[in-house]
């Protein structure tokens, strides 16, 4: 079992701290999260079940399936998201670095302060570029060397030359592909270990997306990112590992339940899936 | 088979075509409709202010630093409204300093801690009939709590009817109003905000604090525009909790220990007045009326001020 960590308290991890063992070395490819026989309910409805699987260290992990499956709302049990959702209820467990997230003492702000979180609509506060990005930290108990952490924040993301003659402008006057790169920088600014992206892209015109994959590239060697996509080639392109989660129509009660399919090496997956489900999937056939 | 047609030049054809068409009859219709409703409204708010200002203007050209100091006499032309005015500043200042806090208070709380169910739909529901309640039950309520039975604090020399008495029953009065609306800007609050604030770890007082309260500040204030100017004008409450009509020689101060002595205030003048039948006090009365309006206007310029300063930030 990897090392567990405290989420309970008050404290922050330096993920900088260089030479740590364990969770700090570049090669280790332990897995971060493990997810075992999760079912998420919606009041009494059950909107997925079983789902199982193991997410690994630096690896970009790609959750796709048709609309309706269920990936979104497995990706938002991974900083407690679903928690913001009054009848959301979660069975099983999602353990991150041995720590089940559901458990009742674990709090949630020290999640999401680890486990950062893009959304589908670049969503930035109506706030300046620069208190966009500061504010996690600030909030965090950052008090000294703001400047440097906005700058690394903003380089990381790829949008420092762009926006650094005017971080006091605000973030929302940024086009529709700086904002999600400003809420990327803004996810990354408290120096998180892992990335949930709910379909980043969708709302962006194709040269921006390319700028946000060749960012996840970019950025994979220091964060465990987990992506939803709609788009397969997306999928395919940024990847490591992809899961395909799928509805299951329930005739008696007229309801869908996710599942998880498969899940696998991306380029297996794409070329030689074990499921006939999927391979109807990923050659184009439904969904 | 071929079709025989007469040689056509094909973009006089493509332009007889687009510039055709039926007429939009009933759609410009409609918008006449809506400009006449507009026309009908501003008329008669016109007609309304033009009246009060000219019936008052002899008072408000010939007198109006003596009449907004002067006190109530039995003479009309000897009448000011200093009293009126004192009455309604701290009406409108207990308005806002306790009607403005709880109401959003418990507006933030019904939206964001509450948990959704039958207690608080029950509630919600009540809230939103208690702001229909019409305003002389009010002042009933403030008779029996602030008059009656809270006299020896509210008002020992006056049994109870001062500005305290009627600054509460204002104040409670005008609550839902604040609550309700208050809690529809917080509901507006758009999701992706507030998951952008929990995103990066905030806590849940960290996003209403600085998200959800920001972005709604503005319609909190139009809210609280509305709470202010109907608190101002309401006379039928006054009336119960016991604003003096006339012969009054204090209620003109602005000290604190003097918020327990016997007062008046503009609604419950203009309402007196109007019910002399001397002509001579008809004069008066719309200058109370145009003084009235003006305060009420005051205090909802700064209001907007205020929001318009909010709504930039979220821009």
């Amino acid at each position: 079992m990897a090392p567990s960590i405290d989420l309970t308290e008050a404290t922050r991890v330096d993920h900088a701290d260089a030479g740590a063992p364990g969770p700090t070395d570049p090669t280790d490819s332990s897995v971060v999260f493990d997810v075992s026989d999760l079912s998420v309910y919606y009041g009494d409805f059950r909107a997925v079940r079983d789902v199982n699987l193991e997410v690994r260290r630096r690896e970009i992990t790609a959750f796709i399936g048709p609309s309706g499956c269920g990936k979104t709302t497995v990706l938002r049990t991974f900083n407690r998201m679903n928690d913001l959702i009054d009848t959301a209820r979660v069975e099983g467990a999602i353990r991150y670095r041995g720590v089940d997230l559901y458990d009742p003492a674990v709090n949630p702000v020290e999640v999401r302060r680890r486990i950062g979180m893009v959304f589908q609509k670049p969503n930035p506060f109506p706030k300046s570029i620069y208190d966009n990005v500061a504010y996690g930290p600030r909030i965090a108990g950052v008090k000294k060397g703001m400047d440097d952490v906005v700058e690394r924040a903003l380089r990381g993301a790829g949008l420092w030359d762009e926006v650094k003659s005017r971080l006091k402008s605000s973030g929302l006057s940024l086009s529709g592909g700086q904002q999600q790169r400003l809420c990327i920088a803004r996810a990354i600014a408290t120096d998180p270990e892992a990335l949930l992206m709910d379909e980043p892209c969708s709302a962006l015109d194709p040269i921006a997306t390319a700028r946000i994959e060749d960012l996840m590239q970019e950025i994979k060697d220091q964060y465990t990112i987990i992506i939803v996509t709609h788009n397969m080639q997306q999928a395919a392109r940024v990847s490591d590992r992809t899961a395909f989660f799928t509805t299951e129509v329930n005739d008696e009660s007229d309801t869908r339940t996710g599942v998880l399919v498969e899940y696998d090496l991306t380029d297996k997956m794409f070329s030689n899936p074990s499921d006939e489900r999927t391979e109807n999937y990923v050659t184009g056939r439904f969904g | 088979m071929t079709v025989v047609t007469a040689p056509v030049d094909p973009a006089a054809e493509m332009e007889a075509q687009l510039t055709g068409g039926k007429l939009d009859l009933t759609g410009r219709l409609f918008t006449l409709v809506l400009q006449i409703s507009l026309g009908l409204s501003l008329v008669v708010l016109g007609i309304l202010v033009w009246d009060v200002v000219s019936t008052g203007s002899d008072v408000l050209t010939g007198r109006l630093g003596d009449f907004l100091t002067g006190t109530m006499k039995s003479q009309a032309d000897a009448s000011g409204l200093a009293q009126g005015i004192r009455g309604t500043f701290f009406i409108g200042l207990f308005t806002v300093v306790f009607a403005f806090p709880i109401g959003v208070g418990a507006a933030i709380y019904l939206e964001e801690y509450a948990k959704p169910g039958r207690l608080t739909h029950f509630i919600d529901l009540n809230i939103r009939n208690l702001s229909g309640v019409p305003s002389v039950v009010y002042g009933i309520l403030g008779l029996t709590i602030f008059v009656k039975a809270l006299g020896s604090i509210t008002g020992p020399e006056s049994n109870g009817r001062s500005v305290i008495s009627a600054g509460f029953t204002l104040a409670i009065l005008v609550l839902p109003i604040v609550i309700i609306t208050a809690a529809e800007a917080v509901r507006a609050v758009p999701r992706g905000l507030r998951e952008a604030g929990f995103g990066v770890g905030a806590t849940r007082w960290e996003v209403i604090r600085h998200h959800v309260l920001p972005y709604a500040a503005p319609g909190i204030l139009t809210g609280t525009v509305l709470a202010l100017a109907r608190a101002l004008g309401e006379a039928a409450p006054l009336i119960l909790v016991g604003a003096a009509s006339g012969f009054l020689t204090t209620g003109d101060s602005y000290e604190v220990g003097a918020l327990q002595d016997r007062f008046t205030a503009l609604p419950q003048i203009i309402a007196t007045w109007a019910g002399r039948p001397v002509a001579e006090w008809e004069g008066v009365t719309y200058a109370a009326i145009a003084v009235l309006l003006a305060i009420v206007l005051l205090a909802n310029a700064a209001a907007i001020l205020l929001r318009n300063r909010y709504e930039k930030k979220r821009a």
